[in-house]
């Protein structure tokens, strides 16, 4: 008999609502995965236990009065940047080590309204800087595909756990690639949806104008089924989008005949590794003899992206991080003045990336500088926006590579900052852009890792995108499961 | 010698009494506990996020409005970072270019020589928390500790920046206190300096008269009337004209005012200008005020002070009269109510600013505890032009009016304060006086006008002061008229 940890949320909503299984089951069956790979992979910061068995047991009686909500019961993870009530909430950092947050954040609170089963808490880069899970002031995550590798990031710990089977969906937030590229290092799908979609109230931010909360998942309609629980108008969030909803998961089934597909030029060539370049125009070609029509697209702009990223995400970091300062909540490290306060527990409460990144980001605002730096990213974000657009009055969706590379080795970028910033290379454009993407396995490497490949979409295209990532899913019949989740060490 | 030319401009900030916060749904309430008009957003929780107040929206740009500024179609909000333990974010919502109001003016009047003072700008922004230093110098530095309390952290603060074109402490005050009427017309704010929720920074610097350049400037923090930046200033100028004299040179820096002392002290030296890393808050959209927005804000604009000043003037209350009059609201009301239901508008105005407001100060009470209305003071005017009533009588039964005694006539009847107004009555006294001053009555004739007064001084002795003076008079010209 299958273990119930590695069923699809659809598989596992179906068998919860025709009486197979409990959601107390199923959370146990999770927890049993967690209990055996956590020391591995060290996904989670901290498992709910007591709150999740409530959380099940009222799924348990939700279900036997037949109510329909189709996350009622699920067990997922939250990447531990989202501020959940009661339930600790640190960003990875040694800064909020043991905060406990007085409120929920609106994709906590949407989730819970959905029945969904919090299992925990997952690992990231400190305040969600980095691209490999190393960057955690408590101990670096691993890729359950190869536990020498890193899982990707920053939503490394909510990639692992969907790829092993300790959460059956997971939340993370994309700022330049943080959920796609982890998903990509471990064979699952993550998707970042149009800026504005989700509501940020209760992320804790990093770079205000680029973080997204989305979703990780083991298939396409999955993601499309997490999504849509948390998408909507937020009015705690300012930037939150108050129009019509894309029809997220109404064309999963329609595969892309007739779809114009542009691959991207910048993003098909040099940098890219030829395994994982060979696999993408494998299915560029499939796609192409599904009936969609595909071409190649330049985005000249894309040259930039990282560059201007790198100012405009600092900058605003450097901002939003100045909450910290040990006066109302986290770490408190003393000092004769109040600025010696200050400066010591930030001193002692930032790690190495996240200061250099603030100081980045102090510096390129400061006067004289600004304008040569921030003012320069700015103009550079116009133009790549423009870029989409004149792309997408073209083609309806454009496709590339996740990553450049498949998962790459504990330690092997950690010298070096620049090497980790290029990781993010194909993803970071389309957070500039403010336009939703989306990353599926398409298989593995001869390492036996996975490869991911992207889908882009213009703002609000989520319901093609997702069309589009359905019809790969299909072509890439991508059905491998990491090592770590199917060894039979499993305790009864 | 060198005469100098003071060079003042002033910051002022205007908290705004809306219902709730800046960004959050926190009331506005000063009165309460510390830290119980607190939540995730105005404590900067990680993960809060900020939402615009539309209601404070509306306040700023009433007050935008007032000043005849340019209410910008799409407005900007940027964040001001600097690190200070009663700033929450450690960063201010503030405004930096494409504020909501440009480009204003605002009259001001100092002894009925006018002026018009620019207005930069005006812009949104939030308040902090407060701090309070425990420890022997009840500064943070040196404090044993600081108690913070965040109810007013959030709270609207509105800036209105005006122009360098105050020339002296007597305009500086004089502009200060227009502002703090029209923000109080506006019902916007209660505006009150002793409180805080109307502040005043001020830059003062002294340029050779004749110059175009200006000379280097201080900013002056901590005043907390109207009176002490009046002192202020005045105390800066001659300061900074004495180190210049000297030879010496006036440095960039913010000073405090010592209201005890009397004087200025040195406080912060801005080394160049601080960085405070201006950039366009990411948490907020660009604020969109479209043309119906910006016409309904004009056209709920209430009749303004100086428009009220010169409608009262017209009405033949003096310009003094008016004044005070716009600056009492209640009295202002009672004003209208009186003027329009007949009375004469000259005479209640004196009336109001004089007799009433002696009466308030000296039993220490308000206009509603006292037994005056609109229809009284209609009443008191009438008896006063028909003559029922000298000057002095009518003040004496506005007195007793205010005591609750009853209306005028009844006041005036139970204190027997009526005149005598009737001709006979008025004729038979004088007659009788007459005869007394046979010699008088002769150098009348003869041409000195003097005995005339001394007559009409026996008649109203003789009627107990009640005969109306002046039919007094005529009639004794009459009959002494050969
Ligand atoms: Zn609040």
């Amino acid at each position: 008999m299958t273990d119930l940890a590695d069923l699809t949320i659809a598989q596992a909503g179906s068998g919860l609502r025709s009486g197979e299984f409990t959601a107390v089951d199923l959370l146990a069956a999770v927890e049993r995965r967690a209990a055996v790979t956590e020391a591995h992979l060290h996904a989670y910061l901290t498992l709910d236990r007591s709150g999740a068995r409530t959380a099940a047991e009222a799924a348990d009686a939700a279900l036997a009065t037949g109510d329909p909500r189709p996350l009622l019961g699920i067990p997922i993870a939250l990447k531990d940047n989202m501020v959940t009530r009661g339930v600790e909430t640190t960003a990875s950092s040694q800064i909020l080590a043991g905060w406990k947050p007085p409120y929920d954040g609106t994709a906590a609170i949407r989730l819970k309204e959905a029945g969904a089963v919090i299992v925990g808490k997952t690992n990231l880069d400190e305040f969600a800087m980095g691209s490999s899970t190393e960057n955690s002031a408590y101990g670096p995550t691993r890729n359950p595909w190869n536990t020498n590798t890193v899982p990707g990031g920053s939503s490394g710990g909510s990639a692992a756990a969907v790829a092993v089977g300790s959460a059956l969906g997971a939340f993370g937030s994309d700022t330049g690639g943080s959920i796609r590229q982890p998903a990509s290092l471990t064979g699952t799908v993550g998707a970042k949806p149009t800026y504005g979609l989700v509501s940020r109230y209760g992320l804790i931010a990093f770079a205000s104008s680029l973080d997204q909360i989305g979703p990780i998942a083991r298939t396409v309609p999955d993601a499309a089924a997490l999504l849509e629980a948390v998408v909507g108008w937020d009015p705690m969030d300012a930037t939150s989008y108050n129009g019509d909803l894309p029809a997220i998961a109404k064309s999963l089934d329609t595969g892309v005949a007739g779809l114009r597909i542009g691959v991207v030029t910048e993003l098909s060539g040099e940098g890219i590794d030829p395994e994982v370049l060979e696999a993408t125009m494998r299915i560029v070609d499939q796609l192409s003899n599904a009936g969609a029509d595909v071409v190649e697209i330049s985005l000249p702009a894309i040259e930039y992206a990282l560059s201007a990223y790198y100012l405009i995400a600092p900058a605003e970091c450097s901002a939003n991080l100045a909450r910290f300062d040990g006066v109302r909540y986290g770490l408190r490290v003393d000092g004769a003045t109040t600025e010696e306060m200050m400066a010591k527990t930030r001193a002692e409460g930032f790690g190495p990336e996240v200061t250099r990144r603030i100081l980045l980001g102090t510096y390129a605002l400061s006067a004289g500088y600004y304008d040569a730096f921030y003012g320069q990213a700015q103009r550079v974000r116009t133009l790549l926006r423009n870029d989409f657009a004149s792309a997408y009055g073209r083609v309806d969706v454009l496709v590339s590579p996740t990553s450049p590379t498949t998962a790459f080795e504990v330690g092997a970028k950690t010298a070096d900052p620049l090497t980790m910033y290029f990781a993010d290379i194909c993803t970071i454009a389309t957070n500039l852009a403010g336009d939703p993407a989306i990353s599926v396995p398409i298989g593995l490497d001869d390492a036996g890792l996975p490869i991911g490949f992207q889908i882009m979409a213009p703002a609000l295209g989520e319901e093609v995108m997702f069309r589009v990532a359905a019809e790969v899913e299909r072509l890439a019949a991508f059905t491998e499961r990491p090592r770590l989740a199917t060894s039979k060490v499993v305790a009864p | 010698m060198t005469e100098w030319e003071a060079v003042i401009g002033i910051e002022t900030h205007v908290e705004l009494q809306t219902k709730s916060k800046m960004f959050c749904g926190c009331l506005v309430d000063s009165g309460d506990e510390p830290n119980t008009a607190v939540c995730p957003v105005c404590l900067a929780l990680p993960g809060a996020l900020p939402v615009p107040n539309k209601e404070a929206i509306e306040g700023i740009l009433s007050i935008g409005d007032a000043l005849e500024c340019t209410l910008i179609e799409d407005s900007l909000f940027y964040r001001k970072n600097y690190f200070y333990p009663d700033l929450p974010k450690n960063y201010q919502i503030s405004q930096y270019t494409f504020p909501l109001c440009l480009d204003g003016r605002l009259a001001v009047d100092v002894d009925g020589e006018p002026t018009m003072v620019g207005i930069t700008r005006v812009h949104m922004e939030e308040d902090t928390g407060k701090s309070t230093h425990i420890g022997e110098s009840g500064r943070i530095h040196g404090a044993d500790h600081t108690l913070l309390d965040f109810n007013r952290a959030g709270v609207p603060l509105v800036e209105v920046v005006s122009e360098p074109d105050i020339r002296s402490p007597e305009q500086a005050r004089a502009y200060g206190a227009e502002l703090q009427r029209v923000v109080r017309a506006l019902g916007v704010s209660d505006a009150r300096l002793e409180e805080g929720s109307m502040r005043f920074d001020v830059n003062v610097s002294v340029r050779p008269v004749g110059s175009d350049v200006l000379g280097t400037r201080t900013e002056v923090k901590n005043v907390n009337s109207l009176r002490s930046m009046q002192r202020a200033i005045a105390y800066e100028i001659t300061r900074q004209i004495e180190v210049l004299e000297n030879g010496g040179s006036i440095h960039l820096e913010t000073r405090h005012w010592d209201e005890s002392k009397g004087a200025t002290r040195s406080g912060r030296t801005k080394e160049g200008s601080e960085d405070y890393r201006y950039f366009q808050d990411p948490d907020l959209l660009p604020l969109h005020i479209d043309e119906a927005w910006r016409k309904r804000v004009h056209e709920r604009r209430p009749e303004l002070p100086a428009a009220k000043r010169a409608r009262y003037a017209a009405l033949g209350a003096d310009p003094r009269t008016a004044e005070l009059l716009v600056d009492a609201g209640d009295l202002a009301a009672l004003f209208e109510a009186a003027v329009s239901a007949g009375a004469e508008p000259r005479t209640v105005g004196i009336w109001l600013t004089g007799e009433v407001v002696a009466y308030l100060r000296r039993e220490n009470v308000t206009l509603d505890e006292t037994g005056l209305s609109a229809d009284s003071l209609v009443e008191l005017a009438q008896m006063t032009g028909a003559g029922d009533l000298s000057a002095t009588a009518a003040k004496e039964v506005l007195n007793g009016v205010l005591a609750g005694e009853g209306t005028p006539s009844q006041v005036a009847e139970s204190r027997d304060l009526l005149q005598i107004s009737d001709a006979s009555t008025i004729e038979t006294e004088v007659m009788a006086v007459l005869d007394q001053h046979p010699d008088a009555i002769e150098k009348i004739r003869d041409g000195d006008a003097k005995p005339i007064g001394f007559l009409v001084g026996q008649v109203m002795r003789a009627t107990g002061g009640k005969a109306d003076p002046r039919m007094v008079q005529d009639l004794i010209r009459r009959k002494t008229q050969a």
